[in-house]
């Protein structure tokens, strides 16, 4: 025991493991290497950066900034060192790769915000995967209905709301079981979607070309090497979504709407007692929630695609869900995680069938961590006290 | 002798009525939506009814009609079969107040652990390698539930989250199993599909000849029997059903319920397992991983749990209405001149998740209506389906 009392806990140990695994990556990555054995360094930067998202997420600011400097540095080498071995692939590092993961982790940072705020409240939401289905396909509809990107956005706004009205009037009033629910919630959606799909646009699909949502082009930044390539000509969507995470922790964590919010998730009786009116809080919440996921749809599909697919969205409301919890129901923990998880998969896709790392298997790496988090030592996830349970008025 | 019969019928009517008039509802709204985009909802439900092979049973269809009839009747059992199986997946965690969400999982896991078996020991003898192939997907389903149940019973974890990220590992990780140069890729190089399982590790054919109906609906039957003894028959299912109603007072009553959650999480995946096996050994053979991908038995299995009440009997109709759905809404069943398929795939979601909504909230229906009458004095009515665990 005495040997394990020396190791330092809480998320200083994680953070600290985190340099350790990192360095390791790099060590490994040094010359000679084959160029089969370049996955395991690259395997080992993203569980750095884990580490790094994780301490950091836990109020371990310090030492976690100095895990992310040495994940960040030891992956970077990772991936550069198999770019020099493989000559056969083009550039894999270049800012190619951090555009793919901001665009990668859009849509899931939208869900993920609106289920923090859902869960903050006191009402899970697994029904995230639904509300971003409905809204990555009323959102196509809007746009091709009128023409304009915008109409489409709110279209899509308005659709989500009303799917998470449904989950509210049920979770809330009615008291039905919230996962019960949620689980209705995404099979409506996908049926719904599915059958509104088939029956306006036929087996042709949506129209070819639509009004999609405009890049931002800055001027001065484009022309600066490096990062010219990753913000230079940003999507206006994943602009918005930076704005509503700084948003998000400013509301939840510094304004007195935020500590109500959050009362009301912890201890719904309490909030009640001090004339809080739980019941508006998680309507408003849960609202809020679908509204936000269901712009994650649409960045999909009238941001991204500029098409629909009958399930397009293919299970990423529930890595959303993964990163919220991941990030310990944080906005800014929960970001960070859905921005590892957009950078596995833009790397997956640049290293298919290179490295010898499966896309398949990349695909798992949000899942494995949030079970892992779940389980934890240190810094388990923990939901709000009262998530999940209906509030009987007294 | 009737007041008695009166009294037993006004006893289980709820439980009958009410899965029955969810049902119906959900229907009526799916016939609404029909009508609403241009067909004849009846018509259609009609055709639907017809693809589901069901006719085959009715008096009054023809001879040459019942030919047909029996080939859509075998898939709609085939179907009927593993969805039995990943209801009782979350009927047994249910008694237990958990919310088993990770049956697709623990029927993925089933799948490949099949596969293995059945594709290797060739040269064994039909009921050896058979009992081996069925038994190794009961263990992965079990493995892949008792995960759950040791984390919610070591640190509190929620089994729904961590269930749903499990699914979501199984069927991926199945996926890169069966890929193009994936560690169990078959032979065919450029198809990403496992091998074919051997002939002595296939469930045998009871009916029909095409696609025919096989033995693994009687593994599913046994199993729902199994189930309805070990709930309400054994000691263990006293104690699960404690655990379920009160977890703290089961534990005061020295009930141990972190064992309940580990054993119910893990025979429930084992049934999920089971259902894996059986669609693998009995109709599909092989597995390509676009299957798994679309595959939506497990997450099917939480409906038909739901409007089956949990009950063994309630289990196998609900399996029955679910399985018709799907075959009856296939392309390969349904007449495409009368309601189109990839419409009416759709429409079977809808009404899935019609189904789901209401018989969450359907319950509340039942206690409003007891607190009007002035039971008021009862237990205030909780609605939910689980007992809210909060961590």
């Amino acid at each position: 025991m005495t040997a394990l009392d020396r190791i330092p806990r809480g998320a200083r140990g994680v953070a600290i493991l985190g340099i350790i695994v990192g360095l390791i990556g790099l060590e490994l990555a040094l010359p000679p290497l084959q160029v089969q054995a370049a996955a395991i360094p690259i395997v080992l930067g993203l569980a750095a950066l884990a580490c790094a998202i994780w301490a950091i997420s836990r109020d371990e600011r310090k030492l976690g900034l100095w895990t992310l400097f040495v994940a960040i540095v030891a992956t970077a080498f990772a991936i550069w060192v198999q770019d020099q071995n493989d000559t056969s692939t083009s550039l894999v590092v270049n800012s190619g790769l951090f555009a793919a993961t901001l665009v990668y982790a859009t849509p899931l940072a939208y869900a993920a915000l609106g289920g923090i705020f859902s869960e903050r409240s006191g009402v899970v939401n697994i029904g995230l995967e639904g509300m971003m289905l409905t809204g990555a396909f009323f959102g196509i509809w809007g746009t091709v209905w009128s023409g304009h990107w915008e109409v489409g956005l709110v279209v899509a706004m308005v659709s989500g709301a009303v799917v998470a009205l449904v989950h509210a009037v049920f979770s809330i009033h009615l008291r039905a079981d919230q996962i019960v629910t949620g689980t209705a919630i995404n099979f409506l959606a996908l049926g719904i979607t599915g059958y509104a799909f088939i029956d306006i646009y036929g087996s042709n699909g949506t129209p070819p070309s639509i009004d999609s949502v405009p890049n931002v082009n800055l001027p001065g930044v484009d022309s600066i090497p490096g990062i010219g390539g990753v913000f230079g000509s940003l999507n206006l969507m994943i602009w918005i979504v930076f704005a509503l995470l700084i948003l998000t922790e400013v509301i939840l964590f510094r304004t007195p709407i935020g500590l109500r919010i959050r009362s009301v998730g912890e201890h719904p009786r309490a909030a009640d007692t001090v004339g809080i009116p739980v019941y508006r809080v998680r309507y408003v919440c849960v609202i809020l929630s679908g509204i936000l996921a269901a712009l994650g749809g649409a960045y999909l599909s009238v941001g991204f695609v500029g098409s629909f697919g009958q399930n397009m969205t293919a299970g990423r409301g529930f890595i959303a869900l993964a990163a919220v919890i991941f990030g310990k129901w944080r906005p800014y923990g929960a970001f960070g995680a859905c921005l590892l998880f957009g950078f596995a998969n833009g790397l997956a896709d640049r290293l298919q069938s290179v490295a010898g790392v499966s896309p398949n298997l990349l695909a798992t790496l949000p899942y494995v961590l949030t079970l892992i988090a779940l389980v934890g030592l240190v810094g388990r996830s923990r939901p709000p006290a009262a998530d999940g349970q209906p509030y009987v008025k007294g | 002798m009737t007041d008695r019969i009166k009294a037993w019928l006004r006893a289980k009517a709820p439980a009958v009525l009410l899965p029955v008039g969810t049902t119906v509802l959900a229907f009526a709204i799916g016939g609404l939506v029909v009508a609403l985009t241009g067909h004849n909802p009846f018509e259609a439900y009609k055709a639907i009814f017809d693809g589901t092979g069901l006719n085959y049973l009715l008096p009054w269809t023809s001879a040459e009609d019942k030919d047909f009839a029996a080939l859509n009747l075998q898939q709609t059992l085939i179907l009927t079969t593993p969805l039995m199986l990943t209801a009782l997946a979350v009927a047994l965690p249910f008694k237990c107040g958990m919310f088993n969400i990770g049956g697709q999982g623990q029927y993925v896991v089933g799948i490949v652990a099949s596969i293995i078996v059945g594709t290797h020991f060739a040269g064994l003898s039909q009921p050896v390698h058979l009992t081996l192939a069925v038994v190794a997907a009961a263990l992965a389903g079990a493995v892949w539930g008792g995960i759950a149940g040791a984390m919610k019973a070591a640190v509190g974890a929620h089994e729904v989250i961590s269930t749903i990220m499990l699914n979501w590992i199984a069927i991926y990780g199945a996926q890169y199993l069966f890929e193009l140069n994936g560690p169990l890729q078959g032979p065919l190089r450029d198809v990403p599909q496992s091998s074919e399982v051997a002939d002595s590790a296939k469930l045998p054919a009871i009916w029909g000849v095409l696609q025919p109906l096989h033995a693994g609906i009687f593994l599913a039957l046994a199993a729902l029997v199994v189930y309805h003894i070990l709930i309400n028959r054994t000691v263990f299912g006293y104690e699960v059903r404690a655990v379920g109603h009160n977890s703290e007072a089961a534990r005061y009553g020295g009930i141990g319920v972190s064992r309940s959650y580990i054993a119910t999480l893990a025979i429930g995946g084992a049934f999920a397992g089971l259902a894996g096996s059986c669609d693998v050994l009995g109709w599909e053979f092989h597995i390509v991983t676009n299957d798994i991908a679309v595959s939506q038995i497990g997450f099917i299995g939480i409906a038909v749990a739901l409007l089956g009440r949990n009950e063994a009997v309630g289990i196998a109709f609900a399996a029955l209405l679910f399985g018709g759905l799907q075959v009856g809404t296939s392309p390969r069943a349904l007449d495409p001149t009368i309601f189109p398929p990839q419409l009416a795939g759709n429409l079977a979601i809808i009404i899935q998740g019609l189904i789901i909504l209401f018989v969450g909230a359907q319950l509340l229906l039942v206690y409003a209506w007891r607190a009007r009458r002035g039971r008021r004095a009862e237990a205030p009515p909780t609605t939910t389906l689980i007992e809210p665990t909060g961590a």
